[in-house]
């Protein structure tokens, strides 16, 4: 289950709809062992396509140097399928190389309700799982060792 | 030559869990090899028909070895050489 603040969600889906028609992505990282998504990071599509999306190979670099720097790790990779439901196409099975991460599809095919689903890609195996919005975390089910703090 | 080389998470099962990992050599190749010789798999997640996979990035410090050589990109003492998968896909 991905758990997330609607603070973020509503931030990726304001990133797709700017994008759109090209494909629009980005990392929301959290810190390590944590599981929670806290740092939105949009990424620029370095292939600026209504069908493709990489990140750029140097903005890449600098993303995961910061990351490591403040012990953080990409808990969530997003981006938006533009004409196409928010479902992995077989291209994102095969590249997919977190295993850790929720890899988190936005389609804005529809101009006015998006859809937002969350995936675990394994060894390109591809497991949805439900996706539950918090406005906060402090109350949020995230697990044993998120106590709320008094 | 000996280099720094950093591990992906995805491939850190190769390395016992190592974020980092010491190798040697003077171009990537050899540095890939030396790599493959001590952490068995790991090259052919990383070369495919003796050119690197289209979806990993390999930097020497700050450049990534696409504009520097590919596999024959040259590095000295000290560099690090940071593995990553590139983040990519789409409905294509």
């Amino acid at each position: 289950m991905l758990t997330i603040r609607r603070d973020l969600v509503d931030a990726m889906v304001a990133h797709a709809r700017r994008d759109h028609p090209d494909e629009a992505c980005g990392v929301i990282a959290g810190p390590d062992g944590s599981d929670r998504p806290e740092r939105f990071i949009p990424m620029l599509n370095a292939a600026r396509s209504p069908t493709f999306y990489e990140f750029d190979s140097a903005d890449l670099l600098r993303l995961y140097r910061e990351m490591d720097a403040n012990d953080e790790v990409p808990v969530v990779i997003y981006h938006s399928h533009t004409a196409t439901e928010a479902y992995p196409s077989r291209t994102d099975a095969k590249i997919a190389a977190e295993p850790y991460a929720h890899y988190v599809l936005v389609s804005t095919r529809d101009p006015h309700e998006h859809e937002l689903r969350s995936f675990r890609i394994v060894e390109g195996v591809i497991t949805e799982e439900p996706v539950e919005v918090v406005e906060s975390y402090r109350f949020a089910h995230t697990g044993p060792d998120d106590v709320p703090e008094l | 030559m000996a280099v720094t080389v950093s591990i992906p998470t995805i491939l850190r099962t190769h390395t016992g869990g190592e974020k980092t990992v010491p190798a040697a050599g003077d171009t990537l190749a050899q540095v890939i090899d030396d790599l493959e010789a001590n952490h068995g798999g790991l090259k052919a997640r990383l070369v495919k028909d003796g050119v690197l996979h289209r979806f990993v990035n390999v930097y020497v410090n700050d450049e990534d070895v696409r504009f520097a050589g590919g596999l024959e990109a040259k590095v000295a003492d000290g560099d690090n050489v940071t593995i990553l998968p590139a983040v990519a896909g789409g409905a294509r």
